[in-house]
């Protein structure tokens, strides 16, 4: 039940230079990092075009947020997370509590793109305000604890982890 | 050793929101009492009523949305295990209440067992609380500026508390006590020892949340509540001798943090990455610049006798840290709160994200603008009351009304929250 606790915790660590862990190492994480960052300017813009009803522009910055958002849940679903659990020997944890919130911003993405369709700013704000939050906590707890987990487990036997994870996130 | 993720200490949703749904009563009691006491609320800062105002704000508002802010903090952004909060919570909680009203009605009524009794209550209930959560952020294994920053503000509390339980005993059984002294160290260890650092080291946490704006540097993020810490320790060394002087040097460093802090934030404010602003964002930026607005004030009575000296000068710097600083950074925080733990909460019993009500449904948006508009006009209103007291009671009504509506608000996503938790039972 470690997740479902872990997940209605709600307000999630410190800022990334506020909390971090010891464990700096290689970082593989790194670009998981920076696409935190992206993610969250193609949502500001999506969101400023929605709340002024530029729908066409809103459209566009969305659909940027949800490709980029979807690669990057895949890339940790799909290799990074699969990695950790088999190098850590932890499978039902701290990935379990990640790809459970996956889910529920999946959820509030959904909503925004029918939002987008309908050109409903009030829902389009809503549900970004609460996915905005729920993502803010979710990359606190990733860049705080998971990464570094990720990164100090798999520094030793890492294999072609770094490259595959690149390769997702990247859609190539 | 590293913190980990499973933060599974979360406290039930009854654990916070008992105190935040409570917090707003105490304002409006603030506005009904400025509304029935009329200027004379106001005329010093040792008038009954201003003592009674203030400790209605400070440990009524103020106190409740702290302690129920930190039990849902502590485990969750600090990783500390809270000991069985939902006894912590419903022993502590009414016992503040209790507490709080015992102390206003003393300062009013001026009875000696009254003071007792509220410095009994407020020792046993804060010394259980202390000790329950100083346990949880002393052991947790996470670092970082909030966790020094609840470490220092636990601390704080304790000063705040030792020092006023000791005042409200020596000034209902007339002790032989340096009363100002004492009432200027409780009040130093109070707004900046417990707090400032409490806002400092929430903010750092939730001003990039909220607004996406960078963090806040590392270096003053470590600075400013050490620098409170400090300034309250030295303002406490007056009691060695004849050292007030201490005390005004202690307040002012204190002053000085704040500043660097609210600078900050503003700083950060305008480099924010989300262009979108709303009340909460309004009501926090109003904060900081109260804070602004209360060291230039210091200034201009250090170097203008006339204003420094007039009685009303401490009622003023008074109204702007309780009313303009905390009152709006607190009222401004509880409209994401609250809305966000209805949601996570309804998640936790089942609802799928996207059947749930989304933050914006649960608290109408034009009903938080409509408050936060009345609250910076009460808070306004109140800083000119000092400078024409018939403006007393319109501003003691505007209060009143403005805590009301912030409560109904409340009330307003709590019964979201129970309708779609009821739904779902009924499926």
């Amino acid at each position: 039940m470690t997740g479902v606790k872990a997940a209605a915790a709600g307000f999630g660590n410190n800022p990334p230079s506020l909390l971090r862990t010891k464990a700096a190492m290689t970082s593989i994480t790194e670009p998981l990092r920076e696409q935190h960052k992206h993610c969250d300017d193609l949502f500001a813009a999506a969101e400023e075009a929605a709340q002024s009803a530029h729908w066409v522009e809103c459209k566009a910055q969305f659909a940027e947020f949800r490709s980029e958002l979807e690669a990057h849940f895949s890339g940790e679903e799909t290799v990074l997370f699969p990695a950790f659990e088999q190098a850590s020997g932890m499978s039902g944890g701290p990935t379990q509590v990640m790809r459970m919130e996956h889910t529920q911003m999946r959820g509030l993405v959904e909503q925004m793109a029918g939002a987008v369709d309908t050109h409903d700013a009030a829902e389009f704000c809503g549900a970004g305000e609460t996915l905005l939050m729920l993502m803010q906590q979710h990359n606190m707890k990733e860049e705080n604890i998971l990464y570094p987990m990720c990164d100090q487990t798999l520094a030793v036997a890492s294999g072609d982890v770094e490259e595959r994870l690149k390769a997702v996130i990247e859609k190539k | 050793m590293q913190p980990t993720l499973s933060f599974e200490q979360a406290p039930p949703i009854s654990v916070p929101f008992r105190f935040l749904l409570t917090a707003p009563l105490f304002g409006v009691a603030a506005g009904l009492l400025l509304l029935w006491l009329g200027p004379e609320a106001l005329a010093s800062r040792w008038a009954p009523g201003a003592l009674a105002l203030t400790h209605l704000i400070t440990t009524g508002f103020m106190l409740q949305a702290m302690c129920g802010a930190l039990l849902q903090l502590v485990p969750v952004a600090a990783g500390g295990n809270v000991w069985r909060p939902r006894l912590v919570a419903g022993l502590v909680h009414p016992a503040l209440i209790v507490a709080a009203l015992s102390l206003v009605a003393a300062f009013l009524s001026m009875r000696p067992p009254l003071f007792v009794s509220a410095a009994v209550l407020f020792a046993a209930a804060l010394g259980f609380y202390l000790s329950v959560v100083g346990i949880a952020v002393l052991r947790t294994s996470a670092q970082g500026a909030t966790v020094l920053a609840l470490r220092i503000a636990l601390l704080g509390l304790a000063a705040t508390a030792v020092l006023g339980a000791t005042l409200a005993v020596g000034f209902g059984l007339r002790l032989e006590l340096p009363l100002i002294e004492l009432a200027n160290i409780h009040t130093v260890w109070g707004l900046g020892g417990w707090s400032m650092v409490l806002l400092t080291g929430i903010s750092y946490l939730l001003v990039p949340m909220f607004q996406l704006t960078p963090a806040y540097p590392l270096r003053m993020a470590f600075a400013v509540p050490t620098a409170l810490f400090a300034a309250s320790a030295l303002a406490s060394l007056q009691l060695a001798g004849n050292l007030r002087w201490l005390g005004e040097v202690g307040a002012f460093l204190a002053l000085a943090a704040a500043v660097g802090y609210a600078i900050t934030s503003l700083w950060l404010q305008r480099r924010r990455r989300r262009k979108l602003t709303d009340s909460t964002f309004h009501l926090f930026r109003s904060a900081m610049i109260a804070i602004l607005l209360t060291f230039a004030s210091c200034v201009a009575f250090e170097f203008v006798p006339a204003l420094g000296e007039h009685p009303r000068a401490p009622v003023w710097l008074g109204i702007l840290v309780l009313f303009g600083v905390f009152t709006l950074a607190i009222n401004g925080a509880v409209y994401k709160i609250v809305p966000f733990l209805n949601w996570l909460h309804l998640q936790r019993r089942g609802v799928t994200a996207g059947a749930a009500p989304n933050m914006k449904q649960m608290i109408a948006e034009s009903a938080i603008r409509r408050q936060a508009r009345l609250q910076l006009a009460a808070v306004g209103l109140l800083l000119a009351a000092v400078l024409v007291p018939e403006l007393t009671r319109p501003a003691g009504a505007l209060l009143a009304a403005s805590f009301a509506l912030l409560e109904a608000n409340l009330i307003a996503g709590v019964k979201v929250y129970l309708r779609v938790s009821r739904a779902i039972q009924a499926a």
